[in-house]
C-alpha cells in the first residue's frame, strides 16, 4: 500500500499512540501491538536487523564519518563528507521509521533543510560543509552512532539469542548432548551427565523461547526509546523547523489570499460589473425609444433580463468559491450534507464534531472535503464515495474515500497539491491512500480547537 | 389570493408586494424576520408564503426551518421558498412531509414575471415547483443514476423534469412540441414505472417530483 505523508519534516511533536481512530483499519502501516505470536516473532527479526545495522552500519559509518570531518580541514573532507553524511542520514531516518513502525515511538527528522541544495552541487562546496557542521543533528547522530554500536548489539541479539539458545534446548541438546562433550551443559543443568538430564534441558528451552518471545517488543521499545534519545530534534532545533515551516506556510498562504483576490477582481471586472453596464445601457436605449419603437424596447427588455440573470449567476458562482452560502446557513456538517446529496456518485456521510470550528477552520475543512469529492467523482471511476469526520487528539479529521480504481498520486494532480497547501496553512496535514486497483482513501487532519 | 411576503431586504420586499398586487394578488403582511414570519404564516394561514430562506436574526436558514415548521402546524400550508443559492438538500427538506404546495427557486425567477406569477399559483393550488437549477443539476445525476428512475425513457425523464418545475400537461406539450395527450399518456407511464397507482392526479405528480430528487 502506497502511502505518503505530507508535512515535509517538521512534526508537531504530538504524542503518539492511540492517535488515529478508526484508520488503522485502513492498512495503515500503523503501530503494531505486538500482540499475535507471529508479531513477536517479527520484533525478535527486527532486533537482528538492528543488531546487524549497530555493526555494519553505526560503528564504520561513525568512523567513516569523523575521518570525513576530520579531513575537511585538509580539503578532502569537503567532498567525503557530503557523500557520508547521506548515508549516515539515510541510516537515521531509517532506524526512525524502524522505531515509529515498530514501536510507536515517533522520532521526528530534525535536520535543518538544506534549502535548494542539488546533492552534486553539494559535494566539494564549503558552504554546504559548514551547513552540516553547524547543525546539532550531525553531532548527536555521531554520538547516536557511536552508542549504537554496543547497544543496538546487545538490545536487538538479546530476544533473538533467547529464543535460538531456546530452540536450541528444545531440539538439539536432548538429541545430541553425547556430542557435545562432557564439559556441555544446557541452562541450570549443566553439564549434562545422562539422558534424563538432558530431557530437562527441553522445558527450560521452551521457557527460554517464551521469555524471549514476550521481551522482544519491550527490548524493540527500549532500543526505540534510547534512539529518541538522540535522534529526535532537540528543543531547539524543534522550534527552529517549526519556524521555518510556519515561515514557508505563512507565504504560501499569503501568496494564495493575494492570488485569490486577482481572481475575486477580474471575475467581478470582466464579469458582473460588465453585464450590468450593459444592462444600464439596454435600460437607457429602452428609455429614449419607449414612445418610438415599443417592439425594440421589448427586446431591450428582455435583453436586459437576461443580461441580470446572468450577472446574478456569476456573482453566486463567484459567492460559492469565497464561501459557500450553505456554509454559512447550515455549518460544516450541514453543508457537507448538501454537499453530499449534490453529489453525483451515491455519497455515504458520517459526521460527529461536538461543536462548531471557527470559520476559517470550517471553510478550510469545506473546500478540502469538496476538492476531494469531486476528484473522487472525476478520476476515480468509482461508483460510490464516502466522507467521514470527527473530532479526536486535538484536531479535526476528515476521510473521503471511493471504491474507485485507486492509483492517485499527490505529485501528478495538482488538485491534491493545492489541497495539501490549503490544509498546509492550518498546519493541516493530507495522507493518501490509493494502491493501484484501488480503493483510494484520504485522510486529513486539521489542528483545531473545539 | 391572500399572501405572506417575509423578505429582510426592504427594496426587494417593496419590489415583491409591488410586483404581487399589480397581479391582483392580496398581501395580508409582509415580514423581514424568522420568528415574525412563524407568526404571521400560524395566525394568517394565508393561501400562500413566499418566503426568502436567509432571514434575521440569525441570517441562516431561518426562513427555511420557519417554512418547515409552519407547515408542520398546519399541513399543506402553501409555501414558495426563494433564495440567492439553490440546494437539493433544501429543496429534499421542503418535500419530506410528502405533501403539495411547495416551491422552491431561484431569487432571479421574478425576473420573468408571468412565469412567476403562474409559479405562485401553482404553489397555492397545492403543486410542486421546483427550480430548474435543481431540476438540471439532478438530470446529470440521474445519468449515472439505478432504481425506478432508470426505468423511465429519455422522454419520461423530460417529461418528469418538466413536471418538477412545476409545468402543468399543456405547459411541458408546448415545449416539447408535442400533444397534451402524449404528455398525459407519459405522465401515465411515469407514474405506473414508480409504482404510484391510483389516487388524485395532483398528489402523484408531488410523488413523482419526490421519487425524482431521492433517486
Amino acid at each position: 500500500m502506497r502511502s505518503s505523508r505530507s508535512r515535509g519534516t517538521a512534526g508537531g511533536g504530538r504524542p503518539t499512540g492511540a492517535r488515529r481512530p478508526r484508520v488503522s483499519a485502513t492498512g495503515d502501516a500503523g503501530v503494531k501491538s505486538g500482540i499475535t505470536w507471529a508479531g513477536r516473532l517479527g520484533s525478535c527479526g527486527c532486533g537482528l536487523l538492528i543488531a546487524v545495522l549497530a555493526q555494519v552500519g553505526s560503528l564504520p559509518l561513525f568512523i567513516v564519518t569523523v575521518l570525513a570531518i576530520v579531513s575537511v580541514t585538509v580539503g578532502v573532507g569537503l567532498f567525503a563528507l557530503p557523500v557520508v553524511m547521506i548515508a549516515v542520514r539515510g541510516l537515521a531516518n531509517y532506524q526512525r521509521r524502524v522505531s515509529g513502525e515498530w514501536s510507536g515511538v515517533r522520532i521526528d527528522v530534525p535536520y535543518r533543510s538544506a534549502g535548494e541544495v542539488d546533492a552534486y552541487e553539494a559535494v566539494g562546496s564549503w558552504r554546504h560543509c559548514r551547513r552540516l557542521l553547524a547543525d546539532p543533528a550531525t553531532w548527536r547522530d555521531l554520538v547516536w552512532m557511536l552508542l549504537d554500536a554496543p547497544i543496538g548489539l546487545v538490545l536487538g541479539l538479546l530476544p533473538a539469542s533467547l529464543v535460538a539458545y531456546g530452540l536450541n534446548g528444545v531440539f538439539v541438546t536432548p538429541l545430541l548432548w553425547e556430542q557435545m562433550g562432557p564439559r556441555w551443559g544446557f541452562g541450570l543443568i549443566w553439564p549434562i551427565r545422562n539422558q534424563t538430564d538432558a530431557y530437562l534441558a527441553i522445558p527450560q528451552g521452551v521457557l527460554l523461547v517464551v521469555v524471549g518471545l514476550l521481551v522482544a517488543s519491550p527490548v524493540l521499545a527500549l532500543h526505540a526509546r534510547f534512539n529518541r534519545l538522540l535522534l529526535a530534534p532537540t528543543r531547539a532545533a524543534r522550534l527552529a523547523l517549526r519556524v521555518e515551516r510556519l515561515t514557508e506556510t505563512r507565504s504560501q498562504s499569503v501568496d494564495a489570499q493575494a492570488a485569490e483576490l486577482r481572481r475575486i477582481e477580474r471575475d467581478l471586472h470582466d464579469g458582473a460589473q460588465a453585464r450590468l453596464v450593459s444592462l444600464g445601457m439596454s435600460l437607457g436605449l429602452a428609455d429614449t425609444l419607449v414612445e418610438r419603437d415599443p417592439v425594440m424596447v421589448r427586446r431591450l427588455l428582455a435583453d436586459a433580463m437576461d443580461s441580470s440573470s446572468a450577472a446574478l449567476s456569476e456573482l453566486r458562482d463567484l459567492v460559492r468559491g469565497i464561501h459557500p452560502p450553505v456554509l454559512a446557513e447550515r455549518g460544516l456538517e450541514g453543508a457537507v450534507r448538501a454537499l453530499a446529496v449534490s453529489m453525483a456518485l451515491p455519497t455515504e456521510v458520517d459526521l460527529a464534531l461536538p461543536s462548531r470550528p471557527r470559520p476559517p477552520v470550517e471553510s478550510a475543512a469545506y473546500f478540502a472535503i469538496a476538492e476531494a469529492l469531486a476528484n473522487a467523482t472525476k478520476h476515480s471511476g468509482a461508483d460510490r464515495t464516502w466522507v467521514r469526520m470527527w473530532y479526536a487528539d486535538g484536531s479535526l479529521w476528515m476521510q473521503v474515500g471511493d471504491n474507485g480504481r485507486g492509483g492517485a498520486d499527490p505529485e501528478g494532480g495538482s488538485g491534491l497539491r493545492g489541497l495539501q497547501r490549503r490544509l498546509a496553512a492550518f498546519d493541516g496535514v493530507l495522507e493518501l491512500s490509493s494502491p493501484v486497483g484501488g480503493p483510494t482513501l484520504v485522510t486529513m487532519e486539521l489542528p483545531c480547537a473545539l | 389570493m391572500r399572501v405572506v411576503i417575509a423578505e429582510d431586504l426592504a427594496l426587494l420586499r417593496e419590489g415583491m408586494v409591488q410586483l404581487l398586487t399589480v397581479h391582483g394578488f392580496d398581501v395580508i403582511e409582509a415580514v423581514d424576520n424568522g420568528p415574525s414570519l412563524l407568526r404571521a404564516l400560524l395566525t394568517h394561514r394565508p393561501d400562500v408564503a413566499i418566503v426568502d430562506v436567509r432571514l434575521p436574526p440569525t441570517f441562516t436558514d431561518e426562513g427555511l426551518q420557519a417554512a418547515i415548521k409552519a407547515r408542520q402546524e398546519v399541513p399543506g400550508l402553501p409555501v414558495l421558498v426563494l433564495s440567492q443559492h439553490v440546494e437539493q438538500l433544501y429543496a429534499r427538506e421542503l418535500l419530506s412531509d410528502d405533501r403539495g404546495g411547495v416551491g422552491y427557486l431561484l431569487k432571479d425567477r421574478v425576473f420573468d414575471v408571468l412565469r412567476f406569477v403562474d409559479m405562485v399559483r401553482q404553489v397555492a393550488a397545492g403543486g410542486t415547483v421546483m427550480d430548474p437549477k435543481v431540476v438540471s443539476e439532478l438530470l446529470t445525476k440521474h445519468d449515472t443514476a439505478t432504481g425506478p428512475i432508470h426505468a423511465l425513457t429519455a422522454r419520461e425523464r423530460e417529461v418528469l423534469a418538466l413536471m418538477a418545475e412545476g409545468r402543468s400537461n399543456a405547459g411541458i406539450a408546448t415545449i416539447l412540441f408535442v400533444t397534451e395527450k402524449a404528455v398525459s399518456k407519459h405522465t401515465h407511464n411515469i407514474f405506473t414505472k414508480l409504482g404510484l397507482a391510483a389516487s388524485e392526479d395532483d398528489n402523484r405528480r408531488v410523488l413523482a417530483v419526490l421519487a425524482y430528487l431521492n433517486a
